[in-house]
């Protein structure tokens, strides 16, 4: 049976390059003398060193702990020694570096001890079993890294109706899910099984672009018979960027997630197929995330292939084994979202999927400007009206380009390669929304000095208030003083006399009030200690209140 | 190191593709038009074209941006095509100079050139001469007279010199939209003034202006199966023009011409499918290219009926250009995501 599918907005017809690189078995890649483990592989808070400068550490052990409530746990990939915890140039972007751990491996690959008996998962609490993904260090296979015990925790007022596994992998170039997929397919649906108890749904679509029917046959083939009533293995067809979760969910559900929404938001969950391979690599075989399939291809490869990889393996590493010759331009991702590497030193993370050579440095041509063909429009999957954001970026009017929906963009780049002007658009709205941040940021500590200046001007202006209040006071009593026309002692004398005034009738409502109890019961002799003591209690009193009163009127005419 | 963002491929299209499919499909209307209304269209392209060249590079030079890119992206060659196509044939060259330097100067460079002009500059150019030199603007010469050589073309427009034994008004004429307007106008019925004027008008609208017109369409349909431009604005323009006509001509067919007169007559069609797509100056929002088209569409009816010229393409397409930035705001396609608004 056919399952409906439906459309998204836009996209791209592009050449897949696929094959290249699926030729070769996957095999294990070389472990190196170094492996630099960067301590945010994910989205989030970077995890905690837990181990020193000097320590010796196995496969598999725990090396920096989870910080946060979003952060996951980093693994020792191999056996070695931790011989720096330092900044080194990590993926990104801007080619920025971070804190990381560098071990020497030992070339032993012991690893740490640990039970390896499968967990029964279908007997266990969700959150039990979304702990244990979390201490494996699962987070997105896909690209963007999430820790996925989070998406598996829906939270008690969400519906989810759908679990979606997306092996659409819809860049050109990449081929690490098809591969997975169709080596280990068993591995991807007993992930899949796991990630359905922990959701506690019934219904799950596994979804696959139509150019990998090799990858499709796999899975379905790997299906039990009774499995085949609730997982429904699809082929979607292939359109750039099918594998965008919003776009994936869309395809396969009809359902568009919310602008500024979650995939909850519409029911549905949705996780890369490598990442339900590490889940039942987790849960069956106790095996935390230290390694994963990656594509390495392009034209300065002699061979292009997919290695499985240990995290912290350096781009250089890979590159020689695949016989690297003459690379002038390395992007890690597919050539519409990845990012051009700055240095073959950086290490490769949980979220790396592929690296892509070029004998020849991308040169866009030059940039003319826009003549609003609206080509941007008719291709993006957001649809948005990108010539309009464009001219917004370029005018900075941060106001307006959010009256058009900057963030909606997805920054999945089929604006700008349709441009007949080649005008690198999605560097404009990266810009617009670091630009936006920046600002909002600014903008709360601008708030907080605000609040602070406007407290102290209050605090101030209360201060002035009082003080005058007390002068007033004290004006008034002089005033009342003076008007008595009495000498200085006999002002004394009278706020002496006022004191004892106040002290007496004080004395006497407690005499009313506060009497101890059952004086009745008590004795004579009792009774006349009690009132001596009494008395004398408030003999003292009275003379300390006269002290204080003459204190204070000295202190008040000095 | 400079870091480029991705995506690290693009499309093989170019501004220049684009501009160059549009000129390719002007070549059917153009070489009809040399047809019937001699080789002055050919010395009007060739005046325009170099001076659209030449102020384009001018202009680029005092403004100190590179020559190179902006001149080859053939939107200034364009850009005095149009113009050409719109002036009569029988032109002093200074007619046709004056118009293109005015519509790439002031039209497109003063504004900060490709991408920035907010109005159409061949309609800029167009207007301001019409403006100017109403007369010579109007003066078409007769669609059937094939006796003109390009020498005689080239002597008027040179050196305003006319074959032997003839006369300025003797060779040209009154186009039919222009006739028809004046006869209205002195209260003659439609059917009079065909019957008055056999000559001009053929089977649908004027002689030779039909063919032009129908050509252009045809070019037209070639942008569209090429994907250049989207039907949006040219549906747009012709089914407003044709609903408003058919309208008045079923409430009054003596004195409101029919649909189709209005559709193949002037310079509909040519608007239709290569003015009005301008996309620097057109809508840029898929709704808001219709509104864009209608407006175009029912302002070339009013124009043509009521107003004070032949012809109401270029002004409808300038004062639609206006109203461009704010059809686009309030057009805005719903986002993925967004409820329906």
């Amino acid at each position: 049976m056919k399952p409906r599918l439906w459309h998204f907005h836009g996209g791209l017809k592009l050449e897949g390059h696929k094959a290249m690189s699926m030729h070769e078995a996957v095999v294990q890649a070389d472990i190196p003398r170094r492996l630099v483990l960067p301590l945010q592989q994910h989205i989030g808070e970077p995890a905690e060193p837990i181990v020193e400068i000097g320590d010796s550490v196995l496969k598999n052990q725990v090396i920096a702990q989870a910080s946060d409530y979003v952060s996951v746990p980093v693994h020792a990939p191999t056996s070695g020694t931790v011989i720096s915890i330092e900044d080194h140039p990590v993926p990104h972007p801007s080619g920025m570096s971070a804190a990381c751990i560098i071990i020497e491996t030992d070339g032993k690959d012991i690893a740490i001890e640990t039970n390896t008996t499968p967990v029964d998962y279908k007997n266990l609490e969700a959150s039990a079993l979304r702990n244990l993904i979390r201490e494996a260090g699962i987070v997105g296979l896909g690209g963007a890294g999430f820790p996925s015990f989070i998406k598996l925790n829906p939270g008690p007022d969400a519906r989810v109706e759908t679990l979606i596994l997306n092996g659409a992998e819809c860049e050109p170039y990449i081929t690490c899910d098809a591969m997975l997929m169709q080596d280990s397919p068993r591995k991807i649906i007993d992930g899949l099984l796991i990630m359905r108890h922990a959701l506690n749904i019934d219904k799950c679509i596994i979804a696959i672009e139509d150019n990998k029917k090799a990858a499709h046959t796999m899975l379905v083939n790997a299906l039990r018979e009774d499995e085949t009533s609730f997982i429904n293995v699809i082929q979607i067809p292939t359109l750039y960027p099918a594998g965008g979760e919003k776009q994936i969910i869309k395809v396969v559900t009809g359902k568009e997630v919310p602008s500024h929404g979650l995939p909850i938001d519409v029911g549905v969950v949705c996780h890369n197929v490598g990442t339900a391979a590490a889940v039942a690599d987790a849960i069956l075989n106790r095996q935390p995330l230290i390694e994963r399939y990656i594509t390495v291809t392009g034209d300065a490869v002699k061979q292009p292939r997919n290695l499985r990889v240990r995290f912290g393996t350096s781009v250089e590493s890979l590159l020689k084994q695949c016989e690297g010759y003459d690379v002038q331009q390395c992007i890690m991702g597919g050539p519409m979202m990845g990012f051009e590497l700055t240095s073959q030193s950086i290490p490769v993370i949980k979220t790396t999927n592929c690296l892509l050579t070029s004998r020849k440095k991308y040169h866009a041509p030059t940039s003319m400007p826009c003549i609003r063909c609206g080509e941007c429009a008719k291709a993006c999957p957001a649809q948005l009206l990108p010539q309009q954001l464009y001219w917004y970026a370029r005018a900075k009017d941060f106001d307006k380009i959010q009256d058009y929906n900057l963030f909606d963009c997805i920054e999945c780049g089929c604006c700008a390669y349709v441009c007949p002007s080649h005008i690198p658009l999605v560097q404009y709205y990266r810009f617009a929304k670091t630009e936006i941040w920046a600002m909002e940021r600014d903008k709360q500590k601008s708030d907080i000095a605000r609040e602070r200046h406007e407290f102290r001007l209050y605090r101030m202006e209360r201060k002035k208030v009082e003080d005058e209040e007390r002068k007033r006071r004290k004006k008034a009593l002089l005033k009342a003083a003076a008007g008595d026309k009495t000498t200085e002692d006999d002002k004394k004398k009278a706020a002496i006399e006022a004191a004892l005034a106040r002290v007496k009738a004080k004395r006497e409502q407690q005499n009313s009030q506060a009497k101890n109890v059952n004086e009745e019961e008590l004795t004579e002799a009792q009774k006349k200690a009690i009132a001596e003591v009494e008395e004398r209690r408030i003999k003292a009193r009275e003379k300390q209140q006269i002290k204080i009163e003459e204190n204070k009127e000295e202190s008040g005419s000095s | 190191m400079i870091l480029r963002s991705s995506p690290y491929d693009n499309q093989p299209t170019s501004i220049n593709r684009v501009m160059q499919a549009v000129i390719y499909s002007l070549i059917p209307g153009t070489l009809v038009m040399i047809h019937f209304f001699g080789w002055g269209v050919a010395i009007n392209l060739a005046i325009a074209i170099t001076t659209a060249v030449i102020s384009e590079a001018l202009i680029l030079k005092i403004r100190k941006r590179p020559l190179k890119p902006f001149l080859m992206d053939g939107s200034a060659i364009l850009t005095g095509i149009l113009l050409a196509l719109a002036i009569p044939t029988l032109s002093p060259w200074w007619l046709v100079f004056l118009g293109t330097a005015f519509a790439i100067i002031i039209g497109k460079q003063l504004y900060g050139g490709l991408g920035y002009n907010p109005f159409n500059p061949a309609m800029v150019g167009y207007v301001m001469l019409l403006i100017a030199f109403p007369q010579e603007m109007t003066a078409w010469i007769n669609p059937l007279d094939h006796s003109l050589t390009v020498k005689d073309f080239f002597n008027y427009s040179f050196f305003s010199e006319l074959p032997a034994n003839r006369t300025y008004d003797e060779i040209t004429m009154a186009t039919v939209l222009d006739t028809v307007k004046t006869n209205l106008n002195l209260n003659s019925t439609l059917h009079e003034i065909r019957s008055g004027n056999e000559a001009l008008f053929g089977g649908l609208a004027g002689k030779g202006w039909e063919w032009i017109n129908i050509m252009f369409l045809i070019g037209g349909f070639i942008l569209l199966f090429i994907r250049v431009i989207t039907w949006h604005i040219p549906v747009a323009f012709l089914g407003s023009l044709f609903f408003i006509s058919a309208f008045f001509n079923g409430v009054d067919s003596d004195f409101y011409a029919t649909p189709l007169f209005h559709l193949f007559s002037g310079g509909a069609m040519l608007a239709a499918f290569f003015i009005a797509t301008d996309p620097v100056t057109a809508a840029t929002t898929n709704k808001g290219k219709i509104y864009y088209g209608i407006g175009i569409g029912a302002l070339t009816y009013i124009i043509r009926t009521w107003g004070g010229y032949p012809d109401g393409v270029a002004f409808a397409v300038l004062i639609m250009n206006m109203a461009v930035p704010t059809i686009d705001y309030y057009t805005q396609p719903r986002v993925f995501g967004q409820e329906n608004k």
